[in-house]
Formats: C-alpha cells, structure tokens, sequence
C-alpha cells in the first residue's frame, strides 16, 4: 500500500500544472480564513489585555460603558474610602476619569473619527502598572498637555511627539508617547482631569470612577456593598467583564464572517480538487489497471489517490498560513468599537492555533475532494481500461 | 449546427470537468454577490430623498449636547427652509441585544422632514398629542411584534428620569412606512417635549439638527453659513450633507471595505488561476479537434472566437447561477445582518459589475488557448494527435 501511494506521490510532478489547482484553491481558502481569523483573535486580545483582575470600574447605574456614564467627583470620594480597595503610596487607589470622544482626522484617510480622550489624576497612571512612557514624559498637572497611547498616535493625526493639537478652546502639547502592554488603552489620549472637564463638561463631573482592589475577590465585595446601597445607583464590573464584552459582539462577528466565507470558498476549492483529482485518475488509468491487474486490491488504490489529495492540500493550507503570517501577522488596522463608541487600533495575530486550524480545514478539504475520484479510481474496471489503452 | 450549439458541444464534451469548474466560478461569483452586497449596505442605504437635506453636529465630538435654541437662528438663513432636531436616546428594549436606534424628536416636524415616512394622520395627531407617546417603524414593530396600543419598556443608560428612575415606559402610537424604494431605517421615536422635561439633566439640549434647504446645489455654502453662526460660541457645529454625515460612520469602520476587497481580490485570483487552468487543459485534449476544424475551412479567427467564446459562455453561465443564487439567498441572509446592515439587497449594479467580471474572467482565461489554437498549424495538429 505505501509502495503504490509513494510511488504515486514521485509522478505528482509530471501533473503539476493540474495539481497546482488544489494547492491554489485551498492556499486561497485558508489565506482568507486565517486573516480573518487573525482579526478576531486580534481585536478580542487587545481588549482582553486592557482588564486586569484586581481592578474594576465603576459607572452610574444602568450605564453600559464609560461614555454613557456619568458621576460626581463628590459621590465618588464616598466609594473612595470604602474597605478592599487598595492603597498606593498611602492614598486609595481609586481613579476618578472624564471618558469623551473627540473628531480628530485619521492618517489613513484624513476623515475625523472618533479619539477617545481620557481625563485623569496621576494616580489614574500609578493604577495602571502596565502604562510605560516610551517617549517623552508624562503630562504634568494643570498644563495643557497630552499623552498619546502609540495605537492612537500611529492611527491619528498630529499625534506626533512634540506636535500641537487643538481640542475646542484649548491647544494641547502631545509630551509623551505611551504603551500599556498591547492592550486598548493605546488607542487613547490621556490629559490631566480637569484641563478636560474645563474643556468639555465644568468641573467635578467624571465618567467612571476606576478602583484597584487588593485581591479580586475584593471586588466582589465591593460590588455587593456599593451596588446594596440604592442612594449611591452604581454598578461596579471588574476589568476582565467589562472589557470582554465590549470585545464579544465584533469578536464574534469577524468570526463567523470569517467562517462562512471560508465555508463558501472551500465548496468552490473542493469543486476544483475533485476536478483535479478526477484527471489525476483519468491521467493514471492504465497505470491503475495494470496494478489492479496485477492482483493489487482497490484499497491500495483509493488511498493513494486519497493521500495525493490530501498531500496536495495540505500544502495549499500551509503555504495559505504562510501567506496570511507574512502578509498581516502583526499590521495594525483600526476600526471603530460599537461598544465603547470609539476607534481602538489592533494588530492582526496570526497564532499558531489559527494555522493549526487552517490546515485542518485544508486536510478535511482534501480527504472530501479525493474520496470520490479514489472510489472512481478502484472500482476502474480493469479489462475495458486496458483496453482503451 | 449553429454556433452556440457548437460552444455548447464544446463546453460540454467532457462534462464532470465543466460542471466541477462551472460549480467553482459559480461559488466565486456567489460569494462576490454576497459580499459586495455587504459593502454597498454599509455605504448605502441613503437614498436620493435626502438630497436636501443636511445634518449640524457639535463640532468636536458627537457626544456633546447642543442646544436647542440654535434651530431658531439656523430657520432664518436665506436658503433654508426648514429645520428639526434630534438626539440620541440610547437605553435597552429588555435584551442589550435588542439594538435599535431611538430618537426623541419634535413629532410634526420630523415627518416634515422626512416625507418618505408615511404614517396615517391620525397617528401622527396622537403621537404629538400623547406624551408618552411613541413610533416605530414597520420593520422594527414587525420584528418586535409590536401593536398600537402596546406599553415599551426602555431601561435608559444615558438618560435616567429626574430622580434617578432609569424606567422608561413609551404608549406605542403609530406605525411608520418607508415611501416604495427606499430603506426601512429601523428607528424608534419618542416625544422630544416629554423626554426633555422627565430627564435628569442636560435640558434644552439636543444630539444633532436636520436641516432642509431650498436648492441641494447650495448645500456647501449654506453649510458654512450655518457653522458661522456659531463659530467661537461654546457649541460650535459642524454641518455636512446627509450622505456625508452617514458616510462619516462608515468610513469609522476604517479597513473594512478594504479587507472586503482583498477578499474578493483573493477569491478571483484563486478562480482566476483555477479557470484558466481548466480552459488549457480542455484545449490541449482537444488539439486534434481544432486541426478538423480547420481543415474543414474554419478560419483562424472562427477559432480564436470559438475558443474564447466558450470560456466566456462558461464564465457568464457561472455568474448568472452564482448571482442569481445569491439572490435566492437574500431572504435569509438579510434577517441574520440585521443588527448590522439596516438593509440588504443585491443591487442591478452589483449584478451588472459581476456580469462584466464574468465576460473579463472568460476573455483573460480563454487568450492563451485561443491564441494557441489559432496559431496552429494543422499537419503538426493532426500529428499530435
């Protein structure tokens, strides 16, 4: 059986040019698929990167994110000083931020889109042990000055270090560039607290009020307590949830956009390998027949057409990973997150779970396009084969 | 036998290999009907109504409020004709999932300006009438199952009550319908009087206004007009058309008709290379063929339209199963993008751009046999053969 499928295998080349059409056709299939995969499993990394365990969010009852929320600088002090939130340089670690967007024009395309701006104290960076300055400094307290996480500055105009921008009355420095470990965070600009509320909404009013707790099972705590008490009307979600979310719906969406087209694209490959594998048999009829007459069973036969099939596709799905690896593995797009209303930067990761799957699929694509034409090949009646040689 | 039967013949003499090719280009120009269909959803669904019709914003970010006494400056411009306003409500019908959009508006006015939303007078008399009064369109009542005379329940996450209550419940007073032709935007509007007096805060303000103006040619110089009236106050604006201020979302969405592209780009290529692959092989069978041909007269241009002839009856066939199955698909396919896509259809000019790939598919791949063929010479032909 193994001398007949190898055998079989070392005249692939002499059929090249109708066996390219497998590897062709599925290196197409899992090209498509893998990228689009690699976009899901991008965005919903950068989100899930953004939330960490220990620390929550909390928002005005019934608000679904951080922009339809809106608090009290005074109401959040109460929460401040409640027990499990965890203390930093001897003051609790609670963060009172402004979230808004901003029409600023993207590079890409020169059309405004929306910037989320973030408000904060500097405790709101000491929260967030993730955040490096890559350029530049921080902003300091009370001046107009801005910090630009490196999605938005790559994403943005005038995002540059040392470049000026102007938001309403005000024209902001961009001090610093930042990075937060991948995560959603660096699609946004951050400012001192109240040179935003000055700008945007007066003082004392904040968006969100972010807290770190000294373990997460603190926040669940936390949660209990704050929620009970109905004159507060908070909702307290940690990190990992509120992010996750916000990252399901396109997540899910990209995912099963990139399935079906797969599964549309596969049929029309699948055509195409049983088309080639149809002439690979038609190709190696006498071949066929003279072992068959030489007293080798069908089995034999049908597997060496199934591994060529398989073979073939298999090496279609490779180069197709290949493909999506070098040609998106890591280039950055952008696009505008329903759920937090904004535009978050993201890279398209191509892991090796997604080419696992992709040759998977290439496999399963090649079993199926050479069943058919193998049972073709073994039930070639002999005689009438050899005869019309 | 005439000419086509002979394509016919033709295509057909070996006949699992055309059907397998023709079942793959048709997948492709399946999954080119479908896609660029998505593409054109997401830039459409404007229709020529709104022409005249321009939308003022707040300048630097959409979420800011603007108030709502800037509509009575922006009437008396020369040029405009009328004017409403809008805001957005946000809040969930029972599930997050049961996304729709909500706006409280001036009753009388907003069906002013929008005359493709037809409503029965006596609806739109209550509906400005009851306070707590509420419309939607036909589609969303259909896909709520919703009656005039229902209660809606909207839990608000923007907009909670004075009092802190996020319950909002709206009487359903009338049904709307989208003028033949045009796209059922699926939005939900509540009173504008009612909604201002019952929130918490931000009273007098409003989202966005929509402005009607007499010649849709001076669209760009009322537009500006309409931004210096406000320009150094507190509540700038920003005023384009309504085919801008839509485009303006979709172009948010940054790389997606991009990667659309690339898909489509990937997907003829794959075919591209699959086709022809199959037009030379049924050619070379076929050497000893064309050599009786042309020994029986056929001139070397009958040939050369013979062989392209047949890739393009291949290719248009293919288009016309696969566009016509996507066709066929757009009942389901349309319900399943809803949240998405408020509409789906395959449009005449989608059909059309695929019929004219479909002629190109079938030229490019069919110019090497047919060059070949013509090329041929016969004694060297029947040799081969």
């Amino acid at each position: 059986m193994l001398a007949i499928t190898s055998m079989n295998l070392r005249t692939v080349p002499t059929r090249w040019a109708s066996s390219l059409v497998i590897v062709v056709g599925i290196a197409g299939v899992v090209t498509v698929m893998v990228a689009l995969l690699a976009l899901a499993t991008g965005f919903s990394s950068t989100l899930q990167r953004t939330g960490h365990a220990d620390r929550a969010i909390i928002l005005r009852g019934g608000a679904n994110g951080e922009l339809s929320s809106s608090l009290t600088t005074e109401r959040a002090q109460i929460v401040a000083t409640m027990p499990g939130i965890a203390q930093l340089n001897g003051v609790a670690a609670a963060s009172p931020e402004l979230y808004l967007v901003a029409d600023v024009p993207k590079r890409a395309n020169g059309s405004a889109a929306n910037l989320p701006l973030r408000g904060m104290t500097p405790l709101g960076v000491t929260l967030r042990p993730e955040v490096k300055i890559l350029q530049g400094r921080m902003f300091k307290p009370g001046k107009a000055e801005l910090i630009a996480g490196r999605g938005a500055a790559n994403q943005f105009m005038g995002l540059d270090l040392g470049a000026k921008i102007k938001l309403r009355d005000a024209t902001l420095e961009v001090v610093g560039i930042f990075s937060a470990d991948g995560g959603g965070h660096e699609s946004e600009v951050w400012m001192d607290l109240p040179v935003v509320q000055d700008l945007f909404r007066g003082p004392g009013v904040i968006s969100s009020l972010r807290i770190a707790a000294r373990s997460p099972s603190d926040i669940a705590l936390l949660k209990q307590s704050i929620e009970a008490d109905r004159r507060l009307d908070m909702t307290v979600t940690d990190e990992q949830t509120y992010y996750g979310k916000q990252s399901e719906r396109l997540t899910a969406l990209i995912t099963g956009f990139g399935y079906a087209v797969a599964v549309i694209m596969g049929i029309g490959a699948l055509f195409a390998a049983l088309n080639t594998m149809f002439s690979a048999v038609s190709a190696r009829t006498i071949e066929i027949a003279t072992l068959r007459a030489l007293g080798f069973g069908g089995m034999p036969v049908m597997m060496s057409v199934v591994v060529e099939a398989m073979m073939l596709a298999a090496s279609g799905g490779a180069i197709g990973g290949l493909i999506a690896y070098l040609g998106f593995n890591g280039s950055t797009v952008s696009t505008l997150n329903q759920a937090s209303f904004s535009q978050v930067a993201f890279d398209f990761a191509v892991t090796p779970a997604l080419i696992t799957k992709g040759i998977t699929i290439a496999l399963v694509l090649g079993l199926i396009g050479g069943l058919m034409p193998a049972w073709r090949a073994a039930s070639l009646p002999v005689t009438a084969a050899l005869r019309r040689a | 036998m005439s000419y086509l039967g002979l394509l016919w013949t033709g295509l057909f003499r070996r006949q699992t290999r055309t059907i397998l090719t023709l079942a793959s280009i048709t997948v492709a120009f399946l999954l080119f009907a479908l896609l660029r269909s998505i593409v054109v959803g997401l830039t459409g669904g404007v229709n020529a109504d709104g022409a005249d019709r321009l939308i003022t914003s707040p300048r630097y970010s959409i979420v800011d409020p603007i108030p709502i006494s800037h509509l009575n400056r922006i009437v008396t411009l020369p040029g405009v004709l009328a004017a409403t306003h809008a805001d957005w409500f946000g809040g969930r019908y029972k599930e997050p999932a049961n996304f729709f959009p909500k706006y409280p508006v001036n009753p009388r006015d907003y069906f002013a300006m929008y005359p493709e939303y037809r409503m029965p007078k006596a609806q739109l008399d209550a509906f400005e009438r009851i306070r707590t009064g509420a419309v939607a369109s036909r589609a969303l009542a259909v896909k709520y199952n919703w009656k005039i005379g229902d209660q809606i329940p909207i839990e608000a996450d923007i907009w909670p009550k004075k009092g802190g209550e996020r319950l909002w419940v709206f009487d359903l007073v009338g049904i709307y319908d989208i003028a033949p032709g045009g796209t059922d935007p699926k939005v939900f509007l509540l009173n504008y009087n009612y909604f201002d007096e019952a929130r918490q805060f931000a009273q007098g303000s409003v989202g966005w206004f929509i402005v009607r103006v007499a010649q849709p040619k001076e669209s760009a110089e009322i537009s500006r007009s309409i931004d210096k009236l406000f320009a150094n106050s507190s509540d700038e604006t920003k005023t384009s058309t309504e085919q801008e201020f839509q485009a303006s979302f979709v172009n948010q969405l940054g790389d997606i008709g991009l990667i659309m592209t690339s898909i489509l780009g990937a997907v003829f290529f794959t075919i591209l290379l699959l086709t022809g692959n199959t037009m030379a092989q049924s050619f070379r069978e076929r050497i000893p063929e064309i050599a009786v041909l042309k020994t029986l007269g056929f001139s070397n241009p009958a040939i050369l339209s013979l062989i392209l002839g047949e890739a393009v009856l291949l290719c248009v066939l293919a288009c016309a199963i696969g566009v016509g199955g996507a066709w066929l698909l757009t009942p389901v396919i349309g319900p399943a993008l809803t949240n998405i896509l408020p509409s789906f259809g395959i449009a005449p000019a989608t059909m059309a751009a695929g019929f004219a790939i479909a002629i190109l598919l079938g030229l490019v791949t069919g110019f090497f046999p047919a060059m070949q063929g013509m090329r041929l010479t016969i004694v060297e032909a029947l040799r081969r053969g």
